[in-house]
């Protein structure tokens, strides 16, 4: 397991691409959540700044920024049902594997308008352009982004709000001075979220940097997940146990006879 | 009031669970069943993954049962031989059970046969105690004798053999339709996270023809044991048992059952009966209903493990 790596990114200010004339300078503003009884979702707020050195052209401010959020990588299968003997089934069905269980793109303004198509594609902007692998058949690959199960996947995502994109959502508060805000519903998954920030100017990548955070579960939700995962029968037997007991508690308490 | 599930990975609302618990409860506690038929569907219908409700409910009836099961033995109307004949094919039967629901989920078929047996076995089962119910009624109307028991009427299954006589239930019968009847209960049980007696119970009367007195108090100790057995093995083999939910809907469901109980015995027993065939029916239509029409949605995303190494 590599865990060490997030945490070092997540120490605070993730900083990348010394040779070039701009720095990117970012944290979120909590790189551990935890997920209490109460827990029902929460809002990150990414903020940074650009920092420019002697190299940097003279009055360059047309900055645009892709920030994406990446949650843990998971294997999900879509299904399609289809009509067969009048019932409607599971038919057809793709693997999606090692695919992010949530992913969120959020940019100053729309990506056409930062990039042009084929930077757009190797630099793997907005959800169109990111990598989903698909197994078909013995094949791995990806699809383009029209493919109906690829298409079907990504909306099903959307309205859990679990994949999102955003092309407004990053406001520049001065020329250099950035903030996003990143929303996790309740059903977003437990693990390491990757934050990758990329800084444009005029169509180009001239800086990025990476930062993470932590979603955990903690206390009472960690001790029964863990429970069930690595001491199923102890787990089993205790909740059998409970079963027992309430329903003997009632007999007693509610006792007629 | 929100709180988040530690094995669902949702958070639910608490008293919202705590009211359906109730409610369902309340329905077990007057037909003397143990609810899961409507307790499963409707904590999928609230965005619990259909696996994970299957195997919390069987803690749920668990529950309700043994409460159920202990005010019967205070009665003396629980036939311990029986149960125990009962139970050496339930026992066999839910493992079996438990090992199919774990294919199935791995065939990515689990959602559509617990839909078919639910519309199968309910609208089955439903429309049978429905028209049973009703002629009784029409009997009753037009003043006729009540014979549910036509004694002395023996099918091919009296004439088995390896006899054993059940003292308390005063009957003398061959075991092997017994534990034929504890497979096929238990089986079902796991896979559909149902405690059977819905089933269970007109089996033993109608076809083995039990005496009424012991048929409630004896199938609740079969649904009790496989129950219990049907969440340690859903606990060892698919660590999906969540005991936060499996709580709240015990609290809730053994406090509707002591009133459900109470209205129950205030109904006729005719009426009872049409009631609950229409209540299974409704289930088991709705199921139908979904099957067939078309879809909201052609596609559905289902996690398969795999979480990256």
């Amino acid at each position: 397991m590599i865990r060490a790596l997030p945490i070092i990114a997540a120490l605070g200010i993730g900083m990348l691409a010394p040779a070039r004339a701009e720095q990117l300078i970012v944290s979120v503003s909590n790189h551990r959540v935890t997920v209490t009884p109460n827990y029902a979702g929460e809002e990150l707020v990414l903020f940074g700044a650009v920092e420019k050195d002697d190299k940097t052209p003279p009055g360059r401010n047309n900055y645009n920024l892709v920030v994406t959020v990446n949650g843990p990588r998971t294997d999900l299968t879509t299904r399609r049902k289809e009509r067969r003997f009048g019932i409607w089934i599971n038919t057809d069905s793709r693997q999606f594997l090692q695919v992010p269980s949530y992913l969120a793109v959020f940019s100053n303004r729309p990506m056409d308008a930062i990039a042009p198509a084929d930077v757009q594609r190797r630099q793997q902007l907005g959800i169109n352009n990111i990598l989903l692998t698909q197994r078909v058949g013995t094949d791995y690959a990806d699809v383009v982004a029209t493919d109906p199960f690829r298409s079907a996947f990504v909306r099903l995502r959307k309205e859990h709000g679990l994949y999102r994109e955003e092309t407004s959502a990053v406001t520049f508060l001065t020329p250099t001075l950035f903030r996003t805000s990143i929303p996790l519903p309740a059903e977003v998954p437990i693990g390491t979220y990757d934050v990758e920030i990329k800084l444009f100017a005029d169509g180009a990548l001239i800086s990025k940097a990476e930062t993470a955070f932590d979603i955990v579960k903690v206390g009472f939700e960690q001790f029964v997940a863990n429970a069930a995962r690595n001491h199923g029968f102890i787990y089993g037997l205790l909740t059998a146990a409970m079963a027992l007991m309430s329903g003997w508690a009632a007999s007693i308490v509610f006792r007629r006879d | 009031m929100q709180l988040y599930l530690p094995i669902a990975d949702i958070p639910i609302n608490v008293l919202l669970i705590l009211a359906m618990g109730a409610a369902v409860g309340f329905v077990s506690g007057m037909f003397g069943i143990g609810g899961g038929f409507l307790m499963t569907p409707l904590l999928i219908f609230v965005g619990i993954a259909p696996a994970v409700s299957v195997a919390s409910v069987a803690s749920h009836i668990a529950a309700s049962s043994f409460s159920g099961a202990l005010s019967y033995w205070r009665r003396r109307a629980i036939d311990p031989a029986l149960a125990t004949v009962l139970l050496t094919g339930g026992v066999v039967g839910t493992a079996l059970g438990v090992w199919t629901f774990t294919l199935l989920r791995n065939l990515g078929q689990l959602d559509l046969t617990i839909s078919l047996s639910y519309v199968i076995l309910l609208t089955a089962v439903g429309g049978l105690m429905f028209w049973e119910g009703l002629r009784a009624l029409l009997r009753m109307r037009r003043g006729d004798p009540v014979s549910l028991r036509r004694s002395g009427s023996h099918s091919w299954v009296h004439g088995l053999p390896l006899k054993m006589r059940f003292k308390r239930s005063k009957i003398y019968l061959s075991v092997i339709p017994v534990i034929a009847v504890g497979l096929l209960i238990g089986f079902i049980g796991a896979v559909m996270g149902i405690g059977g007696s819905f089933i269970l119970i007109p089996i033993l009367i109608y076809w083995l023809r039990i005496p009424t007195s012991t048929v409630i108090g004896t199938s609740m100790v079969l649904t009790l044991v496989t129950m219990v057995i049907a969440t340690l093995l859903h606990a060892v083999t698919n660590h999906l048992v969540d005991a936060v939910l499996a709580l709240i809907l015990m609290v809730g469901g053994v406090t509707g059952a002591q009133f459900g109980a109470r209205a129950g015995q205030k109904i006729r027993g005719e009426h009872l009966r049409l009631l609950l065939g229409l209540l299974i029916l409704a289930v088991g239509v709705r199921f139908a209903v979904e099957l067939v029409v078309r879809p909201a949605d052609l596609y559905m995303i289902r996690e398969t493990g795999g979480v990256a190494p």
